[in-house]
């Protein structure tokens, strides 16, 4: 192949996969906000978004329907999380909800494995043809899909957050709980609300994977890894931080594993996550004092 | 408009007040004074709907709110402009202003919010000129103007301000009472803690002493003012 369109394809495969991990860094980085602390059920929400589609595919082959009707599940698997495990906290503490996340994502996935099962699922792309030839490159029209329904999430939740009275409620309660109680805003609402937004975003990323890689229970783990380190490199509570994170993780993945090892691929992630922790812990767009301890 | 009676309330096993009971008439300016850690903040949070007193009674026209919330004092027009101020401080200026008609404006939109705004800013010039500023850059007069204008834009009845001098260089704190004081002319009640007594006795009508978590003495402010023990003791005289 080219050389010049060797980089091209490496680089419509890094996007793709660093759509995926805006999404899921959105997620991290949206309860972050709200909480103070690191959601590590975050992985799980992504499996569920995937292997639902893919049992509502199986029995409506409606892949639309399938999706959003996942979608729309998890949301509400995200909610009840919330209202389970971290409403009825007496003292909640950013430390207390990140642990209780670590049981309730080892919850999930047994839950998971129980009632979806432990084989590898998946289901087509969204096109019906998979491949697109652009200017000597194949593209799959999946990517093309990742990319663009991340593009119209992301816009959403930037109009959300910036125009309406809710999400405006949701940044206030971020910035400073105790004045949002002052001006009425129910701070534990919007920490629901929160947790909704995050689960809503990691299924939409398992969904919009699947057709790819398949989806099975066990890889909530790595997903959740992957979304966290992109958090962290992009600034973590920052959420242009969390696209920028993602894609850029998503082109280290995509390059590195080409031209070191694709056996390296998965500890790309890592090596990042180490040196953004080193040189730069608040994260490419993170500033410091924004960064709660 | 406001009684409350009784009042106790504290903190987990640790009582911080003890028996308050006070009265707010319709318009009219009410100071506590008190040195540090009587309990000033508590008492305002215990109104403000943000902490729940154990036993007492806190009436509003005479109806009883004492089990409320904060949205549901917003509701009877109580509001509070806190201790330290704390705005929103990285959202702007306006979005400030914005939540602090968060009740007028979810779930239901009123429609008077915007005039309201344009209100706030004929009273704050500055607060107009920077609106698109993040908060978190104004200085700290400003900052102070900002949360009492978020407090005015729930339209209240009765204006709660904890310490709204601290922090504030001599003059600021000029422009602040004066701005207390043009509120009230206007029809506002209002309820003021102050560690600095001398100009809280001068803006408010009426004055409560707290001493450990009870109210040790109440007269009208000029009284007050001239009275020996409270002169050497909050006056620094
Ligand atoms: N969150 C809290 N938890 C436990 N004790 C508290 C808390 N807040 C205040 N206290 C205690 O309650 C008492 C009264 O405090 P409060 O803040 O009401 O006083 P204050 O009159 O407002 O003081 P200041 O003038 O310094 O603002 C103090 O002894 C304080 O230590
Ligand atoms: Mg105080």
């Amino acid at each position: 192949m080219h050389a010049g369109s060797a980089i091209l394809q490496l680089l419509v495969a890094g996007i793709g996969t660093g759509s995926i991990y805006a999404l899921i860094a959105l997620g991290f980085n949206v309860v972050f906000k709200s909480t103070g602390a690191m959601n590590f059920a975050q992985g799980e929400w992504v499996v569920m978004g995937g292997m639902i589609s893919a049992l509502l595919f199986a029995s409506t082959h409606n892949i639309g329907l399938a999706c959003i009707a996942a979608v729309v599940i998890v949301s509400v698997i995200g909610i009840l999380s919330e209202r389970l495990v971290v409403w009825p906290l007496r003292r909640p503490n950013a430390l207390l909800i990140t642990l209780v996340s670590i049981g309730l994502a080892i919850c999930s996935r047994s839950l998971v494995m129980m009632i979806l099962g432990k084989k590898p699922v998946g289901y087509p792309g969204f096109s019906e043809a998979s491949t697109l030839f652009v200017g000597g490159i194949a593209i799959q029209t999946q990517t093309l899909w990742i990319v663009g329904l991340t593009l119209v999430f992301l816009l959403a939740m930037h109009l959300f957050f910036e125009h309406t009275i809710m999400g405006k409620a949701l940044r206030a309660a971020a910035a400073d709980r105790d004045a949002a109680a002052i001006v009425g805003v129910r701070v534990e609402t919007t920490v629901m609300l929160s947790f909704a937004i995050a689960a809503f975003g990691g299924a939409l990323a398992g969904a919009l994977i699947t057709p790819l890689t398949l989806s099975s229970y066990d890889q909530g783990a790595l997903f959740g890894f992957k979304g966290f380190s992109a958090a962290m490199l992009g600034g973590i509570g920052s959420l242009p931080g969390a696209i920028v994170g993602g894609l850029a993780l998503g082109l280290l993945e995509a390059f590195g594993s080409f031209y070191i090892s694709s056996d390296f691929k998965d500890a790309i992630a890592f090596a990042v996550l180490l040196a953004i922790l080193f040189a730069r812990p608040a994260g490419l767009l993170g500033r410091a004092d924004v960064v709660k301890v | 408009m406001l009684e409350v009676e009784g009042l106790i309330a504290g903190y987990g096993s640790i009582q911080v007040l003890h028996r308050i009971s006070l009265r707010v008439e319709r318009g009219q300016s009410v100071c506590i004074i008190g040195a540090n850690g009587a309990g000033k903040t508590t008492l305002l949070r215990c109104l403000a709907g943000l902490l729940r007193p154990s036993a007492g009674r806190i009436a509003i026209d005479g109806a009883d709110i004492i089990g409320g919330s904060a949205s549901t004092r917003l509701d009877h027009g109580i509001t509070l402009v806190p201790e330290g101020r704390r705005v929103f401080a990285p959202m702007t200026v306006r979005e400030n202003l914005e939540m602090g008609a968060y009740r007028r404006l979810w779930p239901r939109r009123d429609r008077g919010v915007p005039a309201d705004m344009d209100m706030v800013f004929d009273l704050f010039p500055r607060l107009a000129e920077r609106q698109k500023q993040p908060a978190g850059l104004l200085s700290g007069g400003e900052q102070q103007m900002l949360a009492i204008g978020r407090a005015l834009m729930s339209k209240p009845r009765l204006m709660l301000l904890d310490e709204p001098s601290m922090g504030l260089a001599p003059r600021v704190v000029q422009d602040i009472f004066a701005t207390i004081r043009r509120l009230n002319a206007e029809g506002m009640s209002i309820l003021l803690a102050e560690q600095n007594a001398n100009m809280a006795l001068k803006s408010a009508a009426w004055g409560y002493v707290i001493a450990e978590g009870e109210f040790v003495r109440d007269a009208q402010s000029d009284a007050l003012s001239s009275d020996p023990a409270v002169k050497a003791a909050y006056l620094g005289l």
